[in-house]
């Protein structure tokens, strides 16, 4: 086991009025990848940077291994970091980039370690290509390789794949966890993609406002979203107008658990499109609106009276669901969180 | 469809296209294209209209080479001067906020004062250090101290390139502050979270990194300097120390004949300089588009 | 508390404002210097404004200003004329000849004043032959001169935006192209228009060898004439040229700003 626990804690930061931390705690344990999601402005970018030492805090403490690195510079906290693009040194080639930081040290050169570290990004073949020969998804490996050359005790992702294809954005996420598992670096992966901070993580961290919403696994804030914030963000949600009564809501006919409890009333229900399933019924009391082929699943949209439900079905439905046909909608007795925001 | 619409008429009547294009090569060729060959061409024409090399030989006769000397003397100095200073002041406002009005306003003034040469240039260092200019009066008034105690320098190559690093240094900082602007925060924090001191970010990133841009800013200046003429007209009346003032007395003096051509040749002379520094620059600005574009 | 990065803005912060005391210093000096020296004889400003007294004590200067405005009003007419529709016809119908176009325009960057002097006065001794030596002539060298600030005034003008589409949606409408390169491109970079003449009006009003080694007059001219007899006077219109040339590239680059600014707005 190579890494160390991170601790951060009661972390405060702001600019101007506004709080991008307020009074963040965040316990990463040794050898795990936590991704902090959010929108934009959320604070997971200052929070990654405090950490790094890039930026001060202006209250709180950075506990890396249990010692307190809050007063160090970044160049005395051995955090090895990969940023949003362009971060490779362009005077150098990818090899002379990953051994940039080993030279730094004044350690004498590992014999074939940085050319061991590209390897290790798939990119052995590349030692003495130019940053601008190559593409942008080979970039981020050769930045990636650089970071993990000088065995960091933590590992800092900045957004490292928002400016790549999408293609490259799944192939090189996959790799990145498939060798943060190999490293076993203490890794924090900042990102605004979902989909990427669910595949990646071991734990998702879900920020607004300079806080943490939820942190836990990544099936666990998609299941059981802690708040409506955190439904409303990760993943697609139905807003549907439900009665709250014992700890669960009536939505269209069906009883559903609720999420964290809540007073009885009207309220709105965030349901997922594939808790949803949609039927051809002559006597169903909703009606195709639009459906569209996604690939192996596809998307139909319903009305039920005044409501409009987003439903994912499977693609061999799809050729029965026509717009126009009559159609029963039932929920899945799955937990849901309400959306506050509304009431 | 709109592809085609375009590219039909080009394939028909090609010439008709290149008809609307003549009145801007006529000019060209008459007002710019003329005058350089008649340089080139006069170089190398004796007084009697035939081909001769006596203008180019007498290039190296003592006084014209030591105007060279000068020229290029007074072009090196002032160029290194303005750009030290000139991107010490750049990074000054690269540290600065962003797109604040400190540094909007240093821009401006600086693409001003870059572009403030001649006669006025030489008369405001008349009114500042002249024999009775501001600074001279007050140093001797107040703290008794002669800035011409050793002889008057102003109207000599010391005053000369102090004057040129007032126009210098602005052109330093319009020229060299995109580079300093290429340099992305990244690299710094990258270097650092690999554990590199500021002094090892200096001198293992951005040093290496500006370096071609430095210097290529550095020749610009030098050929900006090598190319002036007017602030040296204007101060110095007497004596021609630098060799665009040799041209001018080339000019200027009708009465020994062959006079003429030799100014051509120095005129050759000139363009050959610059056009090297040029060349060199272009090199180096192709190589910093590459790194800091 | 104090961070590490705190400390380092703190840093650059002094060293900022040395380096722009030190430079500030050594740069207004010569100005105030200036206006000390031009305010030594109280008579000079009340002289300078007053343009019949003005034209009555010293007729070469008055000569000299109107020649110089003359001049950068018509080099800027004659630039436009010349590298607006080349420019825009080159994009256009002859995209292989931009290369061509843009290394003549930048060939006199390369070429200083003075040797272009050498190689223009057999060419002026034609000009002077049919046209006369009037210092009017000289808008034909300037023209040259302006062409490589012009040329890049206009040429970014038009990079910003995408004349080949523009020309083609108003082809397809049924435009000519007269009408294409008038109605359609020119009002789209009107801007770029507005900095090359400016450009031109700074560089012309601040022009001196072309001038005085053709044996012409302009303003630096006139100012230079007047140095060797009235010192105060001479330097009093520097003054009033410079700060004349200040409003007008500070105007200039403040309308520079504005177009980048809403630019990166939108």
């Amino acid at each position: 086991m190579s890494g160390v626990a991170v601790h951060l804690e009661g972390l405060r930061r702001t600019f101007g009025t506004v709080h991008a931390l307020d009074s963040l705690d965040l316990e990463i344990a040794a050898g795990e990848l936590i991704a902090l999601l959010g929108p934009s402005g959320c604070g997971k970018t200052t929070a990654l940077r405090v950490l790094a030492g890039l930026e001060d805090a202006d209250g709180g403490r950075v506990l890396v291994g249990g010692k307190d690195v809050t007063r160090l510079p970044a160049n005395r906290r051995d955090m090895g970091m990969v940023f949003q693009a362009y971060s490779l040194f362009p005077h150098l080639t990818a090899l002379e980039n990953v051994e940039f930081g080993l030279r730094l040290r004044g350690r004498r050169r590992v014999p074939g370690r940085a050319a061991a570290m590209l390897d290790l990004v798939g990119l052995s073949t590349f030692g003495d290509r130019y940053p601008h020969q190559m593409s942008g998804g080979q970039q981020q490996r050769v930045a990636l390789a650089r970071a993990l050359a000088i065995e960091p005790a933590v590992l800092l992702l900045d957004e490292p794949l928002s400016a790549l294809d999408a293609k490259v954005r799944v192939q090189l996420r996959e790799e990145i966890r498939r060798i943060q598992t190999e490293v076993g670096t203490t890794t924090l992966f900042v990102t605004h993609d979902q989909e990427e901070a669910l595949a990646v993580a071991d734990r998702v961290g879900v920020m607004r406002a300079g806080r943490l919403e939820q942190l836990a696994p990544p099936a666990e804030v998609y299941q059981q979203p802690a708040s409506a914030f955190v439904a409303d963000f990760v993943g697609l949600s139905n807003r549907l107008p439900g009665v709250v009564a014992d700890s669960s809501i009536t939505v269209l006919g069906t009883s559903l658990p609720l999420v964290t409890p809540a007073p009885a009333g009207p309220a709105t229900a965030l349901v997922r499109p594939e808790a949803v399933d949609v039927a051809p019924a002559a006597d169903g009391e909703g009606s195709v609106l639009t459906s569209s082929f996604l690939g192996a699943t596809s998307r139909v949209t319903v009305t039920v009276g005044e409501t409009l439900v987003v439903a994912q079905v499977a693609s061999g439905l799809l050729p029965s669901l026509t717009p126009g046909t009559a159609v029963r909608v039932t929920l899945q007795p799955v937990p849901v969180a309400l959306d506050v925001s509304v009431n | 469809m709109a592809d085609q619409a375009v590219a039909a008429p080009r394939r028909k009547p090609r010439g008709t296209a290149l008809l609307g294009t003549v009145p801007f090569f006529a000019y060209v060729v008459i007002f710019l294209i003329i005058p350089t060959l008649v340089v080139v061409i006069g170089a190398f024409a004796g007084d009697d209209g035939g081909v001769s090399f006596a203008n180019v030989k007498a290039l190296t006769n003592g006084y014209i080479l030591d105007a060279f000397g000068r020229s290029i003397t007074l072009s090196a100095v002032s160029a290194v001067i303005g750009a030290i200073l000139g991107a010490l002041l750049a990074y000054a406002l690269v540290t600065s906020k962003a797109g604040g009005t400190l540094r909007r306003v240093v821009t401006s003034a600086a693409g001003v004062l870059a572009q403030f040469g001649g006669v006025t240039l030489a008369f405001a260092f008349l009114a500042t250090i002249g024999l009775s200019g501001f600074v001279t009066v007050w140093l001797q008034d107040h703290l008794s101290i002669d800035l011409y105690a050793n002889g008057v320098w102003l109207f000599e190559l010391p005053g000369l390139i102090l004057v040129y690093t007032y126009f210098q240094i602005p052109l330093m900082l319009i020229v060299f502050l995109p580079a300093l602007d290429g340099i992305r925060p990244q690299w710094r924090e990258a270097a650092e979270s690999l554990g590199g001191t500021t002094w090892q970010y200096w001198t293992r990133v951005a040093g290496p990194l500006l370096a071609p841009a430095f210097l290529g800013s550095t020749l610009l200046l030098f050929a900006n300097a090598f190319s002036a003429y007017a602030t040296a007209a204007a101060l110095v009346s007497q004596g021609s120390p630098i060799i665009p003032l040799q041209i001018r007395g080339a000019l200027t003096s009708e009465v020994v004949l062959g006079q003429q051509n030799l100014g051509k040749a120095m005129a050759l002379g000139m363009v050959i300089v610059v056009a090297v520094v040029m060349a060199l620059y272009a090199l180096l600005e192709r190589r910093t588009a590459k790194w800091l574009g | 508390m104090a961070g590490v990065i705190a400390r380092r803005h703190r840093k650059q912060r002094i060293f900022r404002w040395a380096v722009l005391v030190v430079l500030g210093i050594f740069f207004l000096l010569p100005l105030a210097a200036m206006v000390e020296f031009s305010t030594r004889n109280a008579e000079t400003w009340p002289l300078l404004v007053n343009w019949p007294k003005l034209s009555d004590t010293y007729p070469d200067l008055a000569e000299g200003i109107v020649s110089s405005l003359e001049q950068a009003a018509l080099t800027a007419v004659l630039m436009l004329v010349l590298l607006v529709p080349t420019a825009i016809w080159v994009r256009l119908r002859l995209p292989k000849l931009r290369r061509l176009v843009e290394f003549l325009c930048l060939l006199p960057l390369t070429i200083p004043a003075i040797v272009l002097v050498v190689g223009l006065a057999p060419v002026y001794a034609w000009v002077t032959y049919f046209l006369g030596g009037s210092s009017l002539t000289l808008v034909f060298a300037y023209t040259i001169l302006v062409l490589p600030y012009a040329y890049r005034a206009i040429d970014a003008g038009l990079s910003g935006i995408d004349v080949k589409t523009l020309a083609e949606a108003a082809r397809s409408l049924g435009a000519s192209w007269t009408t294409v390169i008038l109605r359609v491109v020119l009002p789209n970079i009107r801007s770029a228009v507005l900095s090359a003449a400016f450009l031109t009006v700074a560089l012309v009003l601040g022009e001196f060898t072309i001038a005085s080694l053709l044996n012409r007059t302009n303003l630096q001219v006139s100012i230079e004439l007047l140095g060797k007899s009235s010192a105060t006077m001479s330097v009093a219109v520097s003054l009033a040229a410079l700060l004349l040339a200040f409003v007008l590239l500070l105007l200039l680059s403040l309308a520079g700003d504005r177009r980048r600014s809403t630019k990166e707005n939108s």
